[in-house]
This record gives C-alpha cells, structure tokens and sequence, in this order.
C-alpha cells in the first residue's frame, strides 16, 4: 500500500503545491475598509476589521471621515479585492452614488458591500445602485466574514 | 451545593461576581475614611446631604434636528412637559467645524443635530427661552470655544447679565481622541483652547460649566465600566493640571468642572462606578491640591443611559433597558439625566418616544421612592465591596497611563483607544456566541419586525440652511470680520486668552468654518494614529 502511494508522490506534491497557492489566493484576499460621514462611529468597522483579519484576511483600513475620492483612489492604490463601507450618520445617500460613479469613471468593477445605521427601505435603493451587502445592526461577525469572502470570489 | 446555570459569573468590566456578599467582604473597607456620609469627604454617598429629598436630579434630553427653528420648537416641546434642562445636540459639520455649504457637509445637515453657522442661527434656537432661568448643556468639542463665544454674544444681546446664566459645553476634546472622534486641532492646542475657556468662565460666568469631562462616548465605543472610569477620570486630572500650571487655583475653577458618564446594563456594576468615581475624585483633588472649599473636591455628573445598549430588533424593549438604567444613575447619584428614546438605533427620536423617555425619569422620581433617601444601596455588601474593585481597577490603569507619560502621550500611543477596541471586540464575541444573552437579539428572537414610526428629517433642511448662511455673508460688515479674524489669529500665534477675540469674531458674523479655519492655519490639523 506505502509503495502505491509513493508512485503516486510527485502528483500528490503538485497537488498540495496548487491547494496552497488556492489558500494564499485567499490570504492574499485584500479589503478595503472605509468609514464615510463626518462622525467618529468607528467601533463597528473596527470589529469587523478584527474579525476579517483573525480570518486570514488582508486589511487596508484607511480610518474616519473619509470621502468618495479618498475611498476609490485608495482601492487604486492598495489594488484590494472588495470594498467595505461603514456609514453611521444617514448620509449614505448622498455618498455611495459617488462612489459608484468614480468608480465607473475609472472603468473599476469591484463589489462594494455597506455597514452601520442603514434603515431597511433604502437598501433596494443601495442594492440598484450597486452595493452587493448591506450589514444591519446585530448581524454576526462570522456571518459578515463568510459574506465578504464569498463576495471576493 | 445545587449546580449554578454558569461556572463563572461576571459583570461587563470582566470582574467576578460571588454567589453571596457577607460582612468578610466588606470589613476592610474603613465607614469612616472610605465611604462616610453624604455630603462628606470622599462623598462616596452623594454630594449632597440630603440629596434628591432637597431637589431631584434635573431632568435634561439631548435634542437637536434640522436648523434652529425647528430644535427650539422641540426645546419648547420638552419644557411643556416638564424637562427642566436643555441639552442641545449639533450636526456633525458643526460637531466638525465645517459651514453648511462645504462639500463635507453634504448629506449631513441637520440630520444628527441641529446646524449652527453664525450667531444668528444661535440666536433663532433659543429664541423665547429665558437663558438666565434654564440651564442649556451643549454637546460640542472641538469648535466649543467658538460655539460658547456665540451663546454669550446672544445672552449680551438679550442684555442678560453673564454672571446670571448657567449652563454646560462638554468641551473634552482627550475622549474626542480617545473614543468619540470628532476633532480639528492637535491635542496640544485643543488643549489651550479648553484652558482658555476654563479660566474666562472662571472669571465671568461664575454659574457656567466650562468643560464636562465625558466618559459617555468612550463607554459607547465599547470600553468596560472600569476603562470608562480610569480613562475619564485620568483625563480630568489632565484638564485640572493643565489649568493649575497656568496659574489658576483649584478653588478658582474646580467647583465648576462637571463629569459626564454612561449607564449601561448591569446595574450593580454602573451604580459602584458611580459612586467610585466621586470617592477617586475627592482623594485626588485633596491628595494633589487640598483645597479649602470642599465643592473643589465633589464630583458633579451628569448621565445618559447607553445608546449602545440598545436593539434594532423588538424596540420596544428598548424602554425596559433604559428603566433599569436610568434606576442605576439614580441610585448611583447623578445630578442630571438624559433617558434615551427606544427608537434610537433608527434616528433621530420621535416626539412620541420622546415622551415616554422623559416620563419614565418621572416615574422613578415620583412614584418609586427610590428618591427618598440617600444612596439606599450604601453599606450593601456587594455595593461596597464593588465600589472598591471598580476603584481598584480605575488606580491600575491610572499607574499604566502615568508609565506612558501622561493622556496626550498614551493617546499619540493609541494606548486607550487599543484597549476600548478589544475590550468592543470581546463583547461581539461574546453575543455572538450567546456568552451574553442579548434579548431580542441573539435569544428570544422573533422573526416579524416591529413596525416603529422613524423620525424623517424635512427635505428642504440644506437648502433652507444654505440660504440662510449665504445672506450672513452677502449681508456683513466685512471690514469688522476681517479685523475680527485677523486679530484671533494673531491672538493664536501668541499666548492670550481666545475668548474675547472669538467673540469679537462671531458678533461680526463669522461663520462657524470661517472662525476653525482661521485657528487651522495657526494650530494645524490632528491625523489620527490608527490601531
């Protein structure tokens, strides 16, 4: 039976070979968080930032009161996988259709998930517009983190 | 023994909870030195002897929506029904210094608070409000010196004489820092305009309270009781120190300096918080100072039950929570309360939620008979032998923060806001994983949402706001602005005191952005180190 599997060595080493560089794929996985609106609510972004990151996955958080511009060119930048957006204060509505249009001027198509205070009759609004998830209060971590790397793939 | 439903039960600051108190847990703490009676040194009772039997805590809630017009309608409101104190809530760009017409501000306008460009919006929001009867607290940090200048141009206008009005600016720009994140200017001069504003007060307004040193903000950013005492009252020392070395006594500006705390959900643990911190209070400033009137050494707070605590999800039971809380602050000893409305973690409160938030401070004052007579949880053993475990927790942070070189020095460290951060992230653990039940949310959870009625801001706000603002402008005398802003910034360049300058600058119809941007060019802008 060893000398079975020993014939078979060189295909089982590829094979680890490729299901390593899958897992580094993932590790690789890179996010772009941002916090939008000109409030200090950053507890919820930082936990999700936490929570992605004991999950294997690359962070950039780029911090507070952040605008549209700062947002899209920093995802330029840092050349991350999926954007994350915190918004507390109900500015929302004003500040995605910028981000979205930015994004479109620079012929970019990465999914954008949101989070924070976002009252459940403007999220088809949002969701039009093109942000793939929105986290309501109360939703688990785990359950953001499984979200966001589905959204990366 | 009968098994217990846990092997291990604590509080939210982590701290173990025996299954039964007796006299062993209590007996090294000393009645006399310790805790004492109301009244008294370390006033660990209350700061007054007779308490809520001589007037009963004043009744304050935090409102502010759209512009002027319409938050002084919703002042009036809460007077009607016998609120006895307004608190006034800002909008973020006023919060952050910016002019209703600056690109940041879009979308934000009157939604989290009311907007403040020039005295004359100040002027509409306490238009029939007599400032020398009702004491007006105001929610704003890093423009508070500036906002303040305009309070005291419009009571000069109103011929009201200053040593006559009262009130609060929360103006703590460390827990801005620290936890709440609203700021312009670097630590070092927030800091002068904070003592600025201490010692004209100190000078002037006799009934004012010029700062109040904020432990809410940090509480809601997810640090545990014990961090919101030690970081809030470390910052206090910080303000104290920083006064005294510019050459006020402590009898000169402390009976003036007032505190502002959270009251969260574990009751017990919130009511030793409170009556920790007057004791740690008391024996610092005697301790650091001695000083000969007693009132520099009592600590004054005001409390707001925690808007964190709140759910989303079955809101209604939101008024069950805050009834617990707002029980907590009173049997902790609060001077003043504001009781949040259920329907909080949507907007800006209803008129209707509004009501029974305030009625629910009524009924514990008038029908529980909590308010009978003084700290009635005094000589518990639990009580005490807390009290003294959140006062030992508060000293350990106290020697780590001293070890770092002081507040400004930990904050540039990013030490307490690492700290709040994982004490935050521990707590979604541990709701997450139902370690915490959180009714409604992780247990006992209903499928079908509640319908709840949610506060819609008018759409014509901005735009309302906007005109207003830009007939200021048009309308000025722009010479006397321009002498105005001219002489603050040179006043900033050197060392005087800011106050007559900015209020020089607001009676000319500076703006709000105007006036923060002439101390930008002096003072620079704070980055935050991120952790």
């Amino acid at each position: 039976m060893e000398r079975y599997y020993t014939s078979f060595e060189p295909l089982r080493r590829a094979s680890i070979r490729a299901s390593k560089t899958i897992n580094e794929m993932c590790l690789r996985m890179k996010i772009l968080l941002a916090k939008i609106g000109l409030d200090g609510h950053d507890r919820g972004v930082k936990a999700v930032r936490d929570a992605l990151i004991n999950a294997g996955v690359e962070v950039v958080y780029i911090g507070l009161h952040k605008t549209p511009e700062e947002i899209v060119e920093a995802s330029i930048q840092n050349k991350v996988d999926v954007i994350g957006i915190s918004s507390l204060t109900g500015a929302h509505h004003v500040i995605f259709p910028k981000v979205f249009e930015l994004l479109k001027e620079k012929g970019l198509n990465i999914p954008v998930f949101a989070g924070g205070i976002i009252p459940d009759e403007d999220i088809p609004q949002l969701k039009v517009m093109g942000v793939r998830v929105v986290f309501q209060p109360g939703t688990e971590l785990d359950e953001i983190v499984r979200q966001v790397k589905k959204l990366a793939k | 023994m009968p098994e217990e439903r846990k092997p291990k039960f604590t509080n939210l600051s982590n701290i173990e909870i025996k299954r039964v108190y007796t006299p062993d847990d209590a007996k090294d703490i000393d009645y006399s030195k310790e805790i004492g009676l109301p009244g008294e040194f370390p006033f660990t009772r209350g700061i007054h002897p007779t308490m809520y039997r001589g007037r009963l805590w004043t009744m304050r809630q935090f409102a502010g929506f759209g512009t002027a017009e319409e938050t002084n309608k919703r002042f009036k409101y809460l007077l009607q029904h016998g609120e006895t104190g307004l608190s006034t809530a800002f909008d973020m760009p006023t919060l952050m210094g910016y002019d209703s017409d600056h690109p940041m501000s879009q979308g934000e306008i009157g939604r989290c608070g009311v907007a403040i460009d020039t005295i004359i919006d100040m002027d509409i929001l306490f238009d029939g409000i007599p400032l020398d009867k009702v004491t007006v607290s105001m929610t704003i940090n890093a423009p508070a010196a500036v906002i303040f200048a305009m309070y005291i141009a419009v009571a000069e206008k109103r011929g009201i004489p200053l040593t006559s009005i009262g009130g609060t600016i929360q103006n703590d720009m460390l827990k801005e820092y620290i936890a709440q994140k609203e700021w312009i200017y670097p630590p070092g001069p927030a800091l002068r305009l904070i003592r600025d504003t201490i010692v004209y007060s100190a000078k002037n307004l006799p009934k004012w309270h010029p700062i109040s040193i904020s432990g809410y903000h940090i509480r809601e950013a997810g640090s545990t009781a014990a961090q919101e005492l030690a970081f809030t009252l470390y910052d206090g020392l910080t303000y104290v120190e920083d006064v005294v070395k510019a050459g006020l006594s402590l009898d000169e500006f402390a009976p003036r300096l007032s505190f502002f705390f959270n009251s969260h959900n574990d009751f017990f643990e919130e009511i030793a918080k409170f009556r920790a911190a007057r004791r740690i209070w008391a024996k610092e400033m005697k301790k650091r100072y001695n000083p000969k009137n007693p009132r520099s050494l009592m600590l004054r707070f005001h409390t707001q039950t925690a808007g964190c605590s709140l759910t989303a999800q079955q809101p209604y039971n939101n008024i069950v929570r805050v009834a617990l809380q707002a029980l907590a602050a009173v049997l902790g000893g609060t001077q003043s309360l504001h009781t949040d409305s259920m329907d909080e973690t949507y907007a800006i409160p209803t008129e209707e939620a509004v009501m029974i938030a305030l009625r629910t401070q009524q009924i514990i004052a008038h029908e529980s008979g909590v308010a009978n007579t003084v700290d009635p949880l005094g000589g518990s053993y639990y009580v005490e032998a807390l009290t003294k475990k959140m006062e030992d927790a508060a000293y350990e942070y106290f020697k780590r923060l001293d070890k770092l070189g002081g507040m400004v020095s930990a904050i540039e460290k990013g030490f307490p806001q690492k700290e709040i951060k994982d004490a935050a992230y521990a707590y979604q653990k541990e709701v997450d994983s139902k370690e915490r039940i959180i009714v409604g949310l992780n247990e006992f959870v209903t499928e079908e949402k509640t319908p709840v009625e949610v506060f819609k801001l008018h759409p014509d706000t901005e735009r309302r706001q906007i005109k207003r603002l830009q007939e200021v402008r048009r309308t000025r005398d722009a010479k006397r602005l321009n002498n105005a802003l001219e002489a603050l910034k040179k006043a900033a360049q050197g060392n005087e005191n800011l106050m007559p300058f900015l209020i020089e600058a607001v009676k000319a119809h500076g703006t709000l952005g105007e006036i923060c941007d002439t101390l930008k060019s002096v003072f620079g802008i704070y980055k935050e180190p991120i952790v």
